[in-house]
């Protein structure tokens, strides 16, 4: 069974965390995801950095640059992370735009994704049609899970036939936004997270877009399965060492 | 072969809508009702009325004399030049303007470059009363002082891109990204021929204004519909998809796609697509783009702001691959010469995007009796800066 099902299958609520692979410095891939690991962090997505990342804030956009001025490309990242498996035991996630799998080659990516022990992608501008047509099959037989993103926006039937397409979990977008931190949910969003747990998806659903504390944490887990965290960390990592991610995480979990 | 968008958005195996889930659900409003909504007798009535007494259309296509004799054949121009605003890019502004009213939105964003496409679109928002926000590089904002003014007087905002490299590309992004945090109220007027479908078909269809006066026009000075050729400059390609529409099915009309060539293909500065593009997904669409091995988007370079984006439209895409169109790369400096050749011979004073369309007549021999039409998509006020500079005068 894929990593990340069984993780699901646990009763606690979730806690996933996104970096951009290449920031703040190019190595710092490893450690840094060994150290997600050991500070208690149940899922990790390892960003892989796009020139022209349309849903997200300036936070992550910002680490996006800098991680491809210091030279991070889709190799590096698959030669980073080759051992990875020898350390590292909990789901691991490449979100990425597009353009670079399909230049590396979707079956090729694939293939490394698999040898390497990769479990799932989140590919925002992959539209569900086109995965279905083209790219489905490839991801079964790697055994990748493709991740689904439902908005504020996204109609009832849609997120039915999502909820159809998908095998793991759906990721939910809190707000009609590009990623970055708010403090706390509005009411809007309260009742969206109430919603979508009503619909009874064969899926659960992991929150992402503006939790940056153990407060959005709460808010966001509290129908849902699990939240990620992105920009948030991100800047947390723009100023603090490698060794200190166990004081950002510690609590958010306790 | 056809040259028209299919049910699922690809021309041959361009196009299509690779765009985030948060704009799922406007973009698919628009692509099931634009087409409804454009083809009412009310839509056309109205669009047609500004095309006319607001726009100032149809515009001339005038017999050059002078440069006919010149290079020994029949120069028709189309004078786009002489649209209110100084270019074709209101013809589009104008369409999506009423669509975005049709589908009740009250806000309108739009990125720019040069800031054609900007000033196009604060005045259908001045016109309309409707709030106008403009995208622009934070680069291009120092570079094009004047057009940032004439915004600003337009009631519009102008919010500067700083992300990226700070030009078009980071523009568009920007307003793509202003259109996920606002998903009810805001209606987004690209200005070309590139991004998710229904865009390229939607620019493409307002545009065809153009091809279907030369049609008309034709037919009354030469009793023929059709050309020979039809010369057009390519950036993301809207004025080239307006001028070849109503010709993409007549396989007896040479379409020549001008894109710019900077300093030359070899240089590194260029944005010849065609050349050193390939397939990718640029801005929702997929098509022909410049970018690294590695798949990230290259920033181009052109003297004319107008024609530096790192892709061409998916039509324009497929209309390389298939054949259907030949494409030409041209230098700054041979489109600046065509440029004062034009001033000198003609007494009309081209935008530099248009240059390199005429630049082809220096590149390519024509037959004593083709019918040549040359798209001439703006006029060179607003290039004045770069001509005196380049020029020295």
């Amino acid at each position: 069974m894929n990593r990340i099902n069984i993780k699901l299958q646990e009763k606690k609520k979730l806690l996933s965390i996104y970096f951009t692979a290449g920031f703040p410095n190019l190595n710092d891939t490893v450690s840094i995801i060994e150290e997600l690991e050991k500070s208690g962090v149940d899922m990790i997505e390892i960003g892989l950095p796009f020139s022209d990342p349309l849903a997200d804030g300036p936070t992550i956009q910002d680490s996006s640059t800098i991680a491809l001025e210091n030279g991070m490309t889709t190799k590096l990242l698959f030669e980073q992370l080759k051992n990875i498996r020898k350390t590292v035991k909990i789901p691991l996630l490449i979100m990425g735009y597009f353009n670079p799998i399909l230049q590396f080659g979707v079956e090729e990516f694939c293939q490394k994704c698999a040898e390497i022990g990769i479990d799932g992608l989140i590919i925002p501008d992959l539209p569900l049609e086109v995965f279905e047509d083209e790219f489905k099959v490839i991801f079964e037989h790697h055994n990748l899970k493709n991740i689904f993103l439902i908005t504020p926006q996204t109609s009832e039937e849609r997120i039915r036939k999502i909820d159809n397409l998908s095998d793991s979990f759906i990721y939910m977008v809190s707000s009609s936004n590009t990623t970055g931190s708010q403090n706390s949910f509005g009411k809007t969003q309260q009742n969206y997270f109430d919603k979508v747990a009503k619909m009874n998806l064969k899926n659960p659903q992991i929150v992402g877009f503006g939790i940056s504390n153990k407060e959005t944490f709460s808010e966001a887990t509290k129908h849902q399965k699990g939240a990620i965290i992105g920009s948030s960390f991100v800047n947390y990592l723009k100023n603090n060492e490698i060794r200190s991610i166990e004081k950002y995480i510690k609590p958010l979990i306790q | 072969m056809s040259y028209q968008v299919n049910e699922k958005g690809f021309y041959g195996e361009f196009g299509g809508a690779f765009i985030p889930e948060m704009l799922y659900p406007n973009v698919e409003a628009l692509r099931q009702n634009y087409l409804e909504i454009i083809q009412t007798e009310s839509f056309q009535t109205e669009f047609q009325q500004l095309l006319k007494d607001y726009v100032g259309r149809p515009t001339p296509l005038y017999f050059a004399e002078r440069l006919s004799q010149k290079y020994n054949t029949k120069i028709y121009l189309k004078r786009e030049d002489l649209c209110h605003t100084g270019a074709h890019k209101i013809n589009n502004t104008i369409g999506q303007i009423l669509l975005a009213k049709r589908l009740g939105k009250t806000r309108i964003i739009a990125e720019t470059g040069a800031g054609q496409h900007g000033v196009a679109t604060a005045t259908v928002c001045a016109l309309m009363g409707l709030q106008c926000i403009v995208y622009m590089g934070e680069i291009d904002i120092q570079r094009q002082a004047p057009n940032v003014a004439r915004m600003k007087m337009l009631g519009a905002e102008v919010r500067s891109a700083n992300s990226g490299s700070k030009t078009l590309k980071d523009a568009t992004n920007e307003a793509i990204r202003d259109w996920i945090n606002n998903p009810i109220d805001t209606f987004y007027i690209i200005g070309s021929v590139v991004g998710p479908h229904p865009y390229p078909d939607m620019v493409s269809r307002f545009q065809s204004i153009i091809s279907q006066e030369i049609k008309k026009q034709l037919s009354e000075k030469e009793g023929r519909k059709n050309p020979d050729y039809v010369i057009a400059c390519v950036g993301g390609g809207s004025n080239a998809a307006g001028a070849f529409y109503h010709f993409l099915e007549e396989e007896n009309v040479q379409l020549i796609a001008v894109e710019a060539a900077g300093k030359g293909l070899d240089s590194g500065e260029s944005a010849a697509t065609s050349v050193l593009g390939k397939i990718g997904i640029i801005h929702g669409s997929k098509t022909l783009l410049m970018q690294s091995e590695d798949g990230q988007i290259t920033e181009p370079y052109s003297i004319s702001a107008g024609l530096d984006y790192p892709g061409v439209g998916p039509l324009h895409a497929h209309l390389h691959t298939s054949k259907r169109a030949e494409f030409a790369a041209i230098t700054d400096d041979e489109a600046m010469q065509a440029g004062l050749n034009l001033c000198k011979t003609e007494g009309i004073i081209p935008a530099i995007e248009s240059s390199h369309a005429l630049a082809v007549l220096d590149q390519k021999t024509f037959d004593k009796n083709d019918i040549v039409i040359i798209n001439l998509s703006g006029r060179g006020d607003k290039d004045l800066n770069t001509y005196i500079d380049y020029f020295n005068y």
